[in-house]
């Protein structure tokens, strides 16, 4: 495989998985656990064998041109820091799925939970191997979701829903503040892509904009990493599974954040703003986080703000402008990753075989749990940063870049002081949890007997703390060359130089770090000593707590947002119609006002008194149906079909045939569809007229939309005639004209413009015609007509009603519809042979798919007026749904058969041949595309119009719960079955 | 003739406007017909008014004498997806009409 393919198969591997998990039945833990733990091991191999291309500063990179031309494109790129960090997430993420099988109840459906995981992880390594800008901040909402997802996994407790959102609010808002510093890097640097933005670190500093953008990037960062002043989501997050925060809180999500500030490291450090920014918000929260996590009562708790304040301490030397205080921050970063990771996990065994995570409750747990004990132990010693442990080495560094910071005599002593102070707290906070857990006197009543966990549940912990062991005693031998590589990716070609020992002699940073030792153990020995290590709240915990300022600003967007909606919105139908009339009308009166004058040149046909005569009725029509519509439904449908066949008359006499013919099969069409819905409504009598003061004002409504009625009316009218009495001018007719024959090979042009040049267009109308068909069949099966609409209508219950099952051996129905049921059926074999012909004719003359389709489906609704739905489905089998694939795939078909040949989409494919007996045979896939409308067309119709017929049948049969008190009125007729 | 089919857009689109601002369900399906009775004439007359001329080549008649096919074939396809809306929309109105007991259009009288 080339590197590139790698590269996307690293990228591409945990969304796979993450689909092939969300299939799993919901009890297949032992699948869904294997499955990820491949995944996941599978990406991290891969990311391995890349290790070569990236060891020596080399970049691997892969693309795919999407919007060139507006800088969008999928575009990879894996170097020393992305290899570290891709590494990290998906060998961190293995473990992790290896510890979950063994931590989940069987009664979680994990599938689930492994899928957002793989997920989570797959938007993680988008994060890390991002190339280009604005795909990053893609990734970085994703994981925004995913970790939603996973940290409201237990979505029935109320805790976990209230933390995934306040996280999801968070974290979602500071990406939208990325994305916006994002789209202003990408217009200063006039590209989108990493490798551009690295090269032009100078103009982005010097440029105007900088400390927006500084600003809107840092807002984004911060909230990823839980940095003050968005640090209190994290301790809320908490709610999640302890493999969620050991995964999500530990090792990645939240480096996000600061991996962002390193990736950018060498465009945008260096100026006196990021070093205030970036060290001021660093600096308390690692003193905030290391005070916070000494007063917490869970063990979550304690790890979460201790969380908080190691990410303050990589943010504060990412803050720092020094080349050391970058590697230094590299460093802690991985070393954090795998203590606190296999901290979390000893975390989740204790709350696993003892039933509780409460600090006050545990003690002793050592005697029972030993391994775990030792585990926990060490990584709690890499975290307090005990010599020989990783944690160790990254905090030496981190003091003493602490000490030569500045020359600002200020910071030259004040940082040192609050370095070595958040390290005693550091140590006080590590040595409460291991002690309060695993020593002291053995806790009583708790929930389980606490025992050691099968040895592979403790097997992924021990493998971290092994790492912790080997890079804390032979740093140079294992780590050494990794954090070359990824601090070289930065850095280019000024690294300066450092050493990874052990021992450098007795030297200041050595000398903080006893201090923190000696003044950590103190410390926590005062604090147990004087209150019993009270779990008191801890100081100013509260005025620096977020959460408070959270819900408020929540609860007031909330209510700002009812206010304005009150205010500016109805769900009132006719209030907003209204408005739509005004603003169409108000829209075409501010354009024609700013019109240049039209040309006076005027082209007029000579008046035909017929034609006149014929609208006289068509608009007497229009307004009988406007005035008769509240309470003569019927009369008003018959006025709406005049009125549209005289439109239809129109079409035909201006030159319109094929439009004439269509309008007239879709009166039919929609005129049988009203008659059929009419049922359906309720009685409207007009002496059920209101009171006079309701009366009068509807009178006021009345005379407003009469007015607006009228305006619309005229306008349109105004609008028509001004434009067909001036001369045309040449548009894109000509071209359909021109080449409808030779390119086309059809004579009729509107067929042709149909079937073949926007062939593409009719492929989409056709789809919602399927689809509104589709919808109409489902929303029918849902609906149970009113009850007061069950009772049969009159005339069929003197008909004997047409539902009840008709013997076989009748050959026509019952009742008055004998004559008109055998001129029906006679009907529908001339309707097929018409459709057809107009099917045929179509692409030379007016007809055409639609057309025949539309006559074809009156010929069916025929049979079912005239036979009753009963006795014509026990006779013929109709299956709308199938024809409404079928054309489907014709029409599709018909488009893809172009790509045998090189031709795009919908090209038309042609045939002549001379056959024996038949003549010259012209054949055209364009005639297959119209199949298919035609089939589309005649299921379609068909569909709605049996849906609704249905329904009538259905009431019938099968009576609403609420009509159970309903008892059918004895016909006349009944008495003949 | 252009006056005549330029007044008969005017009726059929008031009519329409007046129908769809009213309170029943029935009063609207019927306006929004005769209201796209009035766009399809509006649109089909962009492409100006031309008797004995359908857009069908016989090879003998001048090109330019030929009526517009362009907003006929827009036409056409707007007439077939009309009649699909007209189906979705009755169904919507029969199922709030099931549901709500109303054919009131907000699903609810007015409380006035």
């Amino acid at each position: 495989m080339s590197r590139s393919l790698v590269l996307a198969v690293i990228l591409l591997l945990p969304f796979v998985g993450s689909l092939c998990a969300a299939m799993l039945p919901r009890n297949a833990r032992n699948g869904a656990a294997t499955l990820a733990g491949a995944f996941a091991l599978a990406t991290a191999v891969l990311a391995a064998t890349l290790y070569g291309d990236v060891s020596d500063g080399g970049v691997v990179r892969a693309g795919l041109a999407w919007l060139p031309q507006w800088g969008l494109s999928l575009s990879l790129r894996l170097d020393g820091l992305a290899w570290v960090f891709t590494l990290l997430v998906s060998g961190v993420g293995t473990l992790v799925v290896f510890y979950a099988r063994y931590y989940m109840s069987p009664a979680d459906p994990v599938p689930r939970f492994f899928s957002f995981l793989l997920a989570f992880m797959g938007a993680m390594l988008g994060i890390v191997l991002s190339g280009n800008l604005i795909q990053l901040a893609v990734f970085w909402e994703l994981t925004s979701f995913t970790s939603f997802m996973l940290i409201a996994y237990w979505y029935h407790r109320g805790e976990a829903r209230r933390g995934a959102g306040m996280s999801l609010t968070v974290t979602a808002a500071g990406g939208l503040c990325l994305l916006a510093a994002v789209l202003l890097i990408g217009e200063i640097v006039g590209s989108y892509e990493l490798d551009d933005l690295l090269a032009a670190g100078d103009t982005v500093r010097t440029h105007a904009w900088y400390p927006t953008l500084l600003v809107l990037l840092l807002i984004g960062a911060f909230t990823k990493s839980a940095q003050f002043p968005f640090h209190f989501w994290l301790p809320h997050a908490m709610a999640a599974p302890t493999p969620v925060s050991a995964y999500l809180h530990s090792a990645t999500m939240v480096k996000a954040g600061v991996f962002l500030l390193a990736r950018l490291w060498p465009v945008l450090s260096g100026t006196d703003l990021w070093f205030t920014l970036v060290c001021g918000a660093g600096l308390i929260t690692l003193l905030l986080g290391a005070v916070a996590a000494l007063f917490q009562r869970d063990i979550k708790g304690v790890l979460a703000y201790s969380t908080i304040s190691h990410l303050g301490l990589v943010t504060l030397l990412l803050g720092m402008n020094s080349a050391l205080a970058l590697i230094a921050a590299v460093f802690h970063m991985m070393n954090h990753a795998t203590f606190k990771a296999s901290l979390f996990m000893a975390a989740g065994i204790v709350d696993h075989e003892s039933g509780t995570r409460n600090l006050k409750r545990l003690g002793g747990l050592a005697a029972v749990m030993p391994i775990t004990a030792t585990l926990a132990t060490v990584a709690a010693a890499a975290m307090a940063g005990v010599p020989l442990m990783n944690g160790f080495l990254s905090k030496e560094m981190f003091f003493a870049e602490t000490i030569f910071a500045s020359a600002n005599p200020w910071l030259r002593f004040g940082l040192p002081s609050v370095a070595t102070l958040a390290g005693v707290f550091s140590v006080a906070y590590s040595l409460r949890l291991v002690h309060r857990t695993f020593f002291g006197p053995m806790s009583q009543n708790l929930p389980r007997e606490p025992h050691d966990p099968t040895r592979w549940m403790l097997a992924p912990s021990a493998l971290l703390v092994a790492a912790c062991l080997l890079v804390g005693i032979f740093p140079a031998r294992t780590i050494g060359p990794f954090l070359d590589g990824a601090a070289r990716a930065v850095l280019g070609s000024d690294m300066p130089g450092y050493s990874l020992a052990v021992w450098h002699g007795l030297t200041l940073p050595l000398i903080m770090s006893v201090v923190a030792l000696i003044g950590g153990t103190l410390l926590y020995l005062l604090l147990y000593r004087r209150r019993d290590g009270a779990l008191a709240p801890a100081p100013f915990s509260k005025p620096l707590d977020g959460k408070r300022s959270f819900d408020v600003s929540m609860v007031v967007l909330m209510r700002t947002a009812d206010r304005l909606l009150n205010t500016f919105s109805t769900r009132r139908l006719q209030p907003q119609l209204a408005l739509i009339v005004l603003a169409a009308v108000a829209v075409t009166t501010y354009t024609i006002w700013h019109q240049r004058a039209l040309a006076h040149s005027i082209v007029s046909t000579p008046l035909n008194p017929t034609f006149a005569l014929l609208w006289v009725v068509g608009g007497a029509c229009a307004i009988g149906a406007a005035m008769q519509a509240k309470f003569h439904r019927l009369a008003a449908l018959i006025m709406t079909g005049g009125a549209g066949l005289i439109t239809c008359l129109t079409f035909a006499w201006f030159s319109a045939p094929d439009l004439a013919l269509t309008q007239v099969s879709v009166e039919v069409v929609t005129t049988v569809l009203l008659v059929l819905g009419l049922r359906w409504l309720p009685k409207r009598l007009e002496s059920e007229e209101p009171d006079r003061g309701t009366w009068s004002r509807a009178r006021v409504r009345r005379m407003r939309d009469a007015v607006l009625a009228v305006i619309g009316g005229t306008g349109l009218a105004a609008i028509a005639y001004v434009i067909m009495t001036r001369p045309r001018t040449p548009g894109i007719a000509e071209y359909f004209l021109t080449n409808a024959l030779p390119e086309g090979g059809g004579r009729n042009v509107v067929n042709v413009i149909l079937v073949d040049f926007r062939g593409f267009d009719t492929l989409g109308e056709i789809t919602v015609v399927g689809i509104v068909a589709l919808a109409v069949y489902k929303l029918l099966r849902r609906f149970r007509p009113a009850p007061e609409s069950m009772p049969l209508p009159r005339a069929q219950l003197a008909d004997g009603d047409g539902f009840s099952p008709v013997p076989s051996g009748d050959s026509l129905p019952r009742g008055t519809m004998r004559v008109p049921a055998v001129l029906g059926r006679l009907l529908l074999p001339v309707a097929g042979v018409i459709s057809v012909f107009f099917l045929l004719r179509g692409h030379n003359a007016p007809g055409g798919g639609f057309v025949g389709g539309l006559v074809l489906a009156t010929g069916f609704i025929v049979q079912y007026m005239v036979s009753g739905t009963l006795w014509i489905e026990s006779r013929m089998n109709i299956h709308p749904q199938y024809a409404i694939a079928l054309g489907l795939l014709c029409a599709a078909g018909a488009g893809v058969a172009a790509w045998l040949l090189p031709g795009n989409f919908l090209t038309s494919l042609e045939w002549h041949a001379a056959l024996p007996l038949l003549g010259e045979v012209h054949l055209s896939s364009t005639l297959l595309f119209d199949l298919g409308v035609y089939l589309l067309v005649v299921g379609g119709s068909t569909l709605i119009l049996i849906a609704l017929a249905h329904q009538s049948l259905r009431s019938y049969r099968r009576p609403v719960e609420t009509s159970s008190t309903h008892v059918r009125p004895a016909a006349p007729g009944e008495g003949s079955q | 003739m252009e006056m005549v089919v330029a007044l008969a857009i005017g009726v059929l689109a008031a009519s329409g406007i007046w129908l769809l601002l009213r309170p029943r369900t029935f009063q609207v399906i019927i306006g929004m017909s005769l209201l796209s009775y009035a766009v399809n004439l509006f649109i089909f007359s962009m492409g100006r008014l031309k008797v004995d001329s359908p857009p069908i080549l016989d090879g003998a008649t001048d090109l330019s004498r030929l009526a517009d096919p362009v907003p006929q074939s827009l036409v056409l396809t707007a007439i077939v997806i009309g009649f699909a809306t007209t189906a979705l929309f009755l169904v919507v109105i029969i199922a709030t009409r099931g549901m709500t007991g109303t054919d009131h259009v907000d699903g609810q009288e007015r409380d006035s």
